[in-house]
């Protein structure tokens, strides 16, 4: 089996093993200690940052003028008209500029 | 008619106002969908291994964290345990969930684990809340509403995404990090947010700049997370058995 294939696979299992486990393991605890939820609470943001910070780094000021008008954008916006929209300066500075 | 029509007709009936409530998240999705299909394609999944990852994992940021880290030729490993993080909130909304579908057959539950996505968890919880049954009919009405047109649009993605003579030309190689800018900002309501935020994106850049990628994502994750457990916000969260 391809290395493609076989991340995809273990990726499945363990994502499904997040979305029965705190069924399985979790509720049998009457509560979660405030450490563990607050540090669950901050992996999705942490992670997330992780791929964005390095990019963003690296990125030139096209790049920069994107990502700006993505943050300002999630202010009022949802998630669809943020991406179209900050996608759509990326794109079109990109044809412009070349 | 007889009288064993009718609990047919409630089943059914429950199954479409599930799938109704599913509709909004089929549309917003949508260019999600159709756009990891397209990376995928350009970090070298074939069209058939786009449309069974969106099958088999089915949770859009983590699909497109799993591309990005594949793209950059990191360990097969660390890719999985990357997905794995992104998906580990799940493990809260499965512990909420379970005493809602508690009334359900076992085999029925394990299945409907399965779907258990971010919007099914909100609606879920929506209309446990409110007092009302959480039937199986109508989870799987939402669920799969959702789950064939992502699983679908994926394919096509990839499969127009192999067709696309120059992606850099189209910002290919920098939308992924617009989009995970717009989900780190969609958790600003969370209690440390910012300072999360702040120490692992300092924490990565150093990381890569110094011991390397991939090792960045570990390290920076984990800083933040450590500043978050070591400084929780007041309040404990209880979870009922």
């Amino acid at each position: 089996m391809s290395t493609t294939l076989w991340i995809i696979l273990w990726s499945a299992v363990l994502t499904y093993l997040t979305r029965v486990g705190g069924h399985l393991v979790l509720s049998r605890f009457l509560t979660v200690h405030p450490r563990v939820e607050a540090g669950l609470d901050a992996v999705p943001a942490a992670v997330l940052t992780t791929l964005v910070a390095p990019a963003a780094m690296t990125a030139g000021p096209l790049e920069w003028v994107a990502l700006a008008v993505a943050a300002l954008m999630s202010l009022r916006f949802g998630m669809l008209p943020l991406f179209l929209v900050a996608g759509g300066v990326l794109i079109v500075g990109r044809q412009v500029l070349g | 008619m007889s009288a064993e029509a009718v609990p047919e007709t409630t089943t059914a009936s429950q199954f479409w106002s599930g799938a109704r409530v599913g509709l909004p998240v089929v549309v917003a999705s949508a260019p999600f969908a159709f756009l990891f299909g397209i990376i995928a394609v350009d970090n070298g999944f074939s069209v058939a291994e786009a449309t069974l990852m969106s099958a088999a994992v089915f949770g859009g940021a983590s699909q497109m964290v799993g591309l990005e880290l594949f793209g950059h030729h990191i360990a097969p490993w660390l890719v999985v345990m990357s997905i794995f993080a992104v998906n580990f909130r799940h493990v809260l909304y499965s512990a909420a969930l379970g005493r809602r579908i508690s009334h359900w057959p076992a085999l029925q539950q394990a299945l409907g684990f399965f779907f258990l996505t971010d919007p099914q968890y909100a609606e879920a919880e929506r209309k446990g809340e409110a007092g009302q049954r959480v039937g199986f009919a109508w989870y799987m009405g939402m669920a799969l509403a959702i789950y064939v047109p992502w699983v679908i649009e994926s394919g096509l993605g990839a499969f127009f995404g192999n067709l696309i003579p120059d992606p850099h030309s189209i910002g290919l190689d920098f939308l992924l990090p617009i989009y995970f800018l717009g989900l780190v900002m969609s958790f600003r309501k969370r209690a440390n947010w910012l300072p999360v935020v702040a120490i692992s994106a300092v924490a990565s850049i150093i990381a890569i700049n110094t011991v390397g990628s991939p090792w960045h994502v570990t390290i920076g994750a984990a800083a933040g997370v450590a500043f978050a457990a070591i400084f929780p916000p007041r309040g404990r969260v209880e979870i009922e058995p």
